[in-house]
């Protein structure tokens, strides 16, 4: 968490954040899969900065190294090879890892105040620190992104180096990509940027090129320029149109106001039906039995016109 | 210790510990998944020792009100099926509400307001067990699909909400009645509060006790 002032959203919170430093521009990844060549130096560079050592896993028969996200893998190269109908073989090269969405659906579901922000850049970053370890992050995500670490129950993801963005600096998988396939800026020059090589792409041949910004979750802050926007499953599975699934939104959305206020509701009813009512009680069966004044036997548990424990 | 004749013996000592101790683990439960449920509930997570405990204790505290209740459900189920003059009861649920207690029909030893409770609560906990286990982490979480996590959510959500304003009517109807309460702290109730609330069942503890002592 390293900018406390430009908050445009906050987990479980109902009052406005912090935000009087909210005069900056949005900023964006970009990340050309047609240029990948699926090096993995993002990766070294991702765990470098952010000094995270995975353990050493092993070898699934396939280029994917680790083999998914982890809390101590935050960005993973997922390679897949895809036959065309014509019987060309692609090998596609997606960079995984938090895409930084404008509708955030890990900071719609966490229940912890503060323990996901949104900048005003809109860098969705998680304050670890605040994190309860519940995994209604994981339930939120569009993306399937946030591991809780085994180690200590926290929740983990790409921050986008928000730390490094905040001095003024590119994250590291940009600094680091040999091919310039990952580039970083404001989000109006990504865009204009991918749009520009979204052209190229089609006088290349490659007529479903496209940038992958999804409008179901806002557009995201991390953005894809694909050969084939039309069908962006077949890079290892990216979702078409990702959104909040309605089941966290209901969970998270109208049942919670409605829900709490009638659960209020029902035990104030119960309260003004003693008041209006009254308590529900049986009439005396001895009349007469006693004086006037006696108290009636069960009010006191037992009878105290009579000795106790003495059979009539 | 010898029953004084104007009593009768409703919760057996071990009915009474039972419905305490879950009483005392539903307001946990209560109070800590409000907190995740709601921002402004967030603050009774301190009940169970802060957010990460509430956490971590929630769905163990769950387990033993699932084991408490169950074990007391299934001795109970006979009492609480559909019964004589139940549905008469309900039809004039406009006196009950009202105290015009002297035109109800009698009613045995669980009238249809307790009953729907019991079965409200028979199928809210069955809910929020599978449905708890398929969110629980780290332990199981893991090994269901996030959709079904999701439906799980809602559902664990849903099912809550049902189960804590079925326990707000049941706290509720236990202040409301008078004797209900002695009932289940000190486990007897007079013969009047008997025959008044519950006609049928004081008239069949009052025969078998005549049976027991003129055999």
């Amino acid at each position: 968490m390293d900018n406390s002032q430009n908050i445009i959203a906050r987990s479980a919170t109902t009052t406005t954040p912090p935000q009087v430093r909210g005069h900056v521009d949005e900023v964006a990844k970009l990340i050309d899969v047609s240029k990948c060549i699926g090096c993995k130096a993002c990766q070294v560079a991702c765990m470098e900065w952010n000094d995270l050592r995975d353990d050493v896993g092993e070898c699934h028969g396939t280029y994917d190294n680790p083999t998914d996200l982890t809390s101590e893998s935050w960005t993973v190269m997922r390679f897949s090879e895809y036959e065309t109908q014509e019987g060309n073989l692609e090998w596609l090269i997606r960079k995984d890892g938090c895409m930084h969405c404008a509708e955030p659906g890990c900071l719609t579901a966490c229940p912890a105040p503060g323990a996901i922000v949104q900048y005003a850049n809109g860098i969705v970053d998680f304050d670890s620190n605040h994190c309860i370890g519940c995994g209604y992050c994981i339930t939120g995500c569009p993306f399937d992104i946030p591991r809780i670490s085994p180690k200590d129950q926290k929740s983990y993801k790409c921050t986008l180096c928000s730390d490094r963005v905040n001095a003024g600096v590119e994250p590291a998988c940009v600094k680091t990509c040999p091919t310039n396939c990952i580039e970083f800026g404001t989000k109006k020059d990504m865009l204009a940027r991918a749009e520009k090589r979204v052209g190229d792409l089609k006088e290349l041949g490659f007529r479903d090129a496209g940038i992958y910004d999804p409008a179901g979750v806002g557009g995201t802050h991390v953005m894809y320029v694909l050969h084939h926007a039309n069908d962006p499953n077949r890079y290892s599975g990216l979702p078409k149109d990702p959104r909040i699934s309605p089941l966290v939104g209901a969970w998270k959305g109208a049942t919670k106001p409605i829900m709490s206020a009638i659960i209020g509701i029902t035990a104030f009813a119960g309260v003004i039906h003693y008041m209006t009512k009254g308590p529900k009680e049986e009439p005396e069966e001895h009349a007469g039995h006693g004086q006037d004044d006696t108290p009636p036997p069960h009010s006191l548990g037992y009878d105290a016109t009579r000795p106790r424990g003495e059979d009539r | 210790m010898k029953m004084p004749r104007d009593r009768l013996i409703r919760y057996s000592p071990l009915d009474r510990a039972n419905h305490w101790t879950m009483a005392m683990v539903f307001v946990l439960l209560a109070l800590s998944g409000l907190a995740f449920f709601h921002p402004a509930f967030f603050f009774l997570s301190h009940t169970l020792g802060g957010p990460v405990w509430a956490r971590i204790l929630h769905p163990f505290l769950g387990v033993v009100l699932v084991l408490l209740f169950y074990a007391m459900a299934a001795r109970h189920v006979r009492r609480n099926l559909l019964g004589e003059n139940d549905v008469q009861w309900v039809r004039q649920i406009g006196d009950v509400l009202d105290n015009r207690d002297e035109k109800l029909p009698p009613i045995g030893k669980y009238n249809p307001g307790q009953k729907l409770v019991y079965w409200a609560l028979v199928v809210s906990i069955a809910v929020l067990l599978i449905s708890g286990v398929i969110m629980w982490r780290p332990w199981f979480a893991g090994y269901f699909p996030i959709p079904l996590i999701r439906f799980a959510s809602l559902l664990h959500a849903v099912s809550a909400f049902v189960a804590i304003v079925t326990i707000v009517v049941h706290v509720y109807a236990a202040i409301w009645v008078k004797g209900s309460i002695r009932s289940m702290t000190r486990g007897w109730v007079t013969r009047a509060w008997a025959r008044h609330h519950h006609g049928l069942w004081a008239r069949e503890q009052e025969e078998a006790q005549h049976r027991e002592q003129q055999p």
